[in-house]
């Protein structure tokens, strides 16, 4: 009986699984194999491989998806470190996850507005005396509103991580001698490292496919394969060169995955320390 | 007397209002064993992790072998800490575990493999030195932290609690072991416990800890016999405690007759408190009884039996006897030494009541 109720239970998430998971991306597969024509061809894959044009594309997603996570991790391990010694830290939070609840398109459309030459950001510069500066459609305007959106996304991962340190193991590392920093380096690090993990799952992956800011902020100068999937799929029609991006996408995600994942740790045994 | 260690002079710590130390005076001599015995909440803990440096005093001083370590930060003072859940680093195994403070101080790396198998030899581990902490059982960990800080051959090892998670079988083995292990080493151990048994086994010197404040320090033997106050009584060992008023020196009445006893200097009539441990009562017939009582309940113990009585003013006394009592109901009388009835002055301090003490026991 009992065992009935709990399969019953998988129905719902097996469902929604099957159908905006698994159906899709077997239909990515599938459509990667037709030309516009409607005819099956491997040549969408032989266009990818071949063409400077789509491995430039390929190489700068994975380029401008490493500098965003970067950037983002430089700032939100130490805005999560902090955040663990802070009086009100739920509160905190709940101020740095607010963002997400605001459409990203409007807030990409607020950014034009700061970063525009009569913007917010262009007067600031001009009490200064700075000359207005073009700072819309620049790759730095480009990383910083990205990096600006997924650090919600990167925080949350690292200040849980920094929450479930036993601080006893810090006070040990000190107690043996260890400056701040050295039990910084050789504890709190290497203990909080699979939320940071998880943060850079959850930046570099969404990161790789970015069409929107891309094109608001970026000004399309920066193409990345989110952008060329956009295309194809509405502009020039190419649903099968759109999927062949897609399926590449999603076995880049994967390997990621699998490079950040969770491995098992537990080393060799033998006498590697017996003389 | 051997050299001074550790000092701690006119040690306060608040939180806020709540007073958690108050006018703490502590010495340790190198190469003893110290125990803070005290309740949950009486701030032994407080006074070893103001040692190790993990909390700043509100006033007064801390002087670790002669030099002023208030504000010496604890990765530079030159003690080490066994923790109550013992902290090891997951992510690291057995011999990690033990090199890291060592490798911290950037120790080569023969002499860091030397140092740490002698390290967990000492503990009997060389034979787990490759194993994962999650591996080990309660008993294996204890032993991984204490190598871990003898490896560093501190002046004085700090131990909070180290004993509380073991089963008791375990735990008295580990006993055994610390004491063994703190003469063979020759460094000071200031061991923190709430057990008393385990505080009277270990010890060389006992501070007995209440409310923020040393109720009474020194061997086992004298705080057992001769505790200052009422807590201290009945913290350690079991007692029974009547409240009396001292006649004379050497005269104690209560329960209205008068006994001898082997304390004196008080005020006459002073109101005081008479101790007498269950243990040093003897059941006897009517003619020889000092008190007259009824039993009431016994249990049998195992090695004795503890045997509760009343006497005819309601005063419950507790007796520990290798042989049963008789039934339930029946009288019987109690018998006792006069040098095992110790008195006690309400609110004497120590220095008092040490002063007291040798005021006339030298006579």
């Amino acid at each position: 009986m009992r065992k009935k109720v709990n399969t019953a239970f998988y129905v719902p998430y097996g469902l929604w699984l099957l159908l905006f998971v698994i159906a899709p991306m077997l239909l990515i597969v599938y459509q990667s194999f037709f030309n516009i024509n409607h005819q099956f061809t491997l040549a969408n894959y032989a266009t990818y491989f071949q063409s400077g044009t789509y491995l430039t594309m390929t190489f700068n997603s994975v380029w401008y998806a490493f500098v965003i996570t970067v950037v983002t991790l430089l700032i939100s391990y130490p805005a999560a470190y902090i955040l663990h010694y802070m009086k009100h830290k739920q509160l905190w939070l709940l101020l740095i996850i607010l963002p997400t609840w605001i459409n990203l398109l409007l807030k990409a459309y607020a950014f034009i507005g700061i970063f525009g030459r009569d913007g917010g950001l262009n007067n600031f510069l001009g009490w200064f005396g700075i000359a207005p500066k073009q700072l819309l459609f620049t790759d730095a305007a480009f990383i910083f509103v990205a990096a600006y959106i997924e650090i919600p996304f990167m925080i949350l991962p690292i200040f849980n991580g920094i929450e479930e340190l036993d601080e006893g193991l810090v006070n040990a590392s000190r107690d043996l001698g260890a400056s701040p920093w050295q039990t910084f380096i050789h504890v709190t690090l290497p203990l909080t490292m699979s939320g940071v993990k998880s943060g850079v799952q959850a930046v570099f992956i969404p990161s790789l496919s970015l069409f929107m800011i891309t094109r608001l902020i970026g000004g399309n100068r920066v193409i990345t394969l989110g952008t060329a999937i956009e295309e194809h799929f509405l502009t020039t029609m190419n649903w099968g060169m759109g999927s062949t991006i897609g399926v590449v996408l999603i076995v880049t995600m994967f390997v990621i995955m699998f490079l950040t994942g969770e491995r098992n740790k537990r080393r060799v045994k033998g006498g590697k320390h017996h003389a | 007397m051997g050299a001074a260690i550790v000092e701690l002079k006119h040690v306060d710590k608040n939180y806020g209002d709540t007073t958690v130390l108050r006018d703490i005076n502590i010495t340790l001599e190198e190469g003893k064993f110290y125990t803070l015995l005290g309740p949950s909440g009486s701030g032994k803990t407080t006074i070893l992790r103001a040692i190790a440096g993990f909390l700043n005093v509100t006033a007064g001083d801390i002087y670790i072998a002669g030099k002023r370590v208030n504000d010496i930060p604890a990765n530079l003072r030159q003690v080490n800490t066994v923790f109550q859940d013992y902290a090891l680093f997951p992510h690291m195994d057995v011999f990690e575990n033990v090199a890291y403070g060592l490798r911290i101080r950037k120790v080569d790396k023969a002499s860091v493999e030397k140092r740490v198998l002698d390290a967990l030899k000492m503990v009997r581990l060389d034979n787990l030195i490759d194993r994962q902490i999650s591996e080990l059982s309660g008993g294996q960990q204890q032993r991984v932290a204490i190598a871990r800080a003898i490896v560093l051959e501190p002046k004085v090892l700090l131990l909070d609690e180290p004993l509380s998670a073991l089963d008791a079988k375990l735990r008295k083995d580990m006993q055994y072991e610390l004491r063994e292990l703190q003469q063979r080493l020759g460094i000071t151990f200031l061991f923190v416990t709430h057990d008393q048994e385990e505080a009277l086994a270990l010890s060389d010197e006992i501070f007995v800890m209440n409310d923020g404040k040393v109720q009474q320090s020194g061997t086992p033997v004298d705080i057992y016999d001769e505790p200052i106050n009422h807590f201290v009584a009945d913290f350690i060992g079991e007692s029974n405690i009547v409240s009396g008023r001292m006649v004379a020196d050497y005269k104690v009445k209560f329960n209205g007759k008068v006994f001898d006893c082997a304390d004196a200097g008080m005020r006459p009539n002073e109101p005081v408190e008479v101790v007498l441990r269950p243990e040093d009562l003897d059941i006897t017939s009517a003619e020889k009884a000092k008190v007259t009582v009824s039993i009431d309940t016994q249990l049998f113990r195992g090695d004795f039996y503890e045997i509760v009585a009343y006497d005819d003013g309601h005063n419950e006394w507790l007796i520990h006897s290798t042989n049963p009592a008789p039934a339930d109901g029946s009288l019987v009388g109690l018998y006792w030494d006069t040098e095992d009835m110790h008195v006690m002055r309400f609110g004497e301090s120590e220095e008092d009541f040490d002063a007291r003490l040798d005021s006339y026991e030298g006579e």
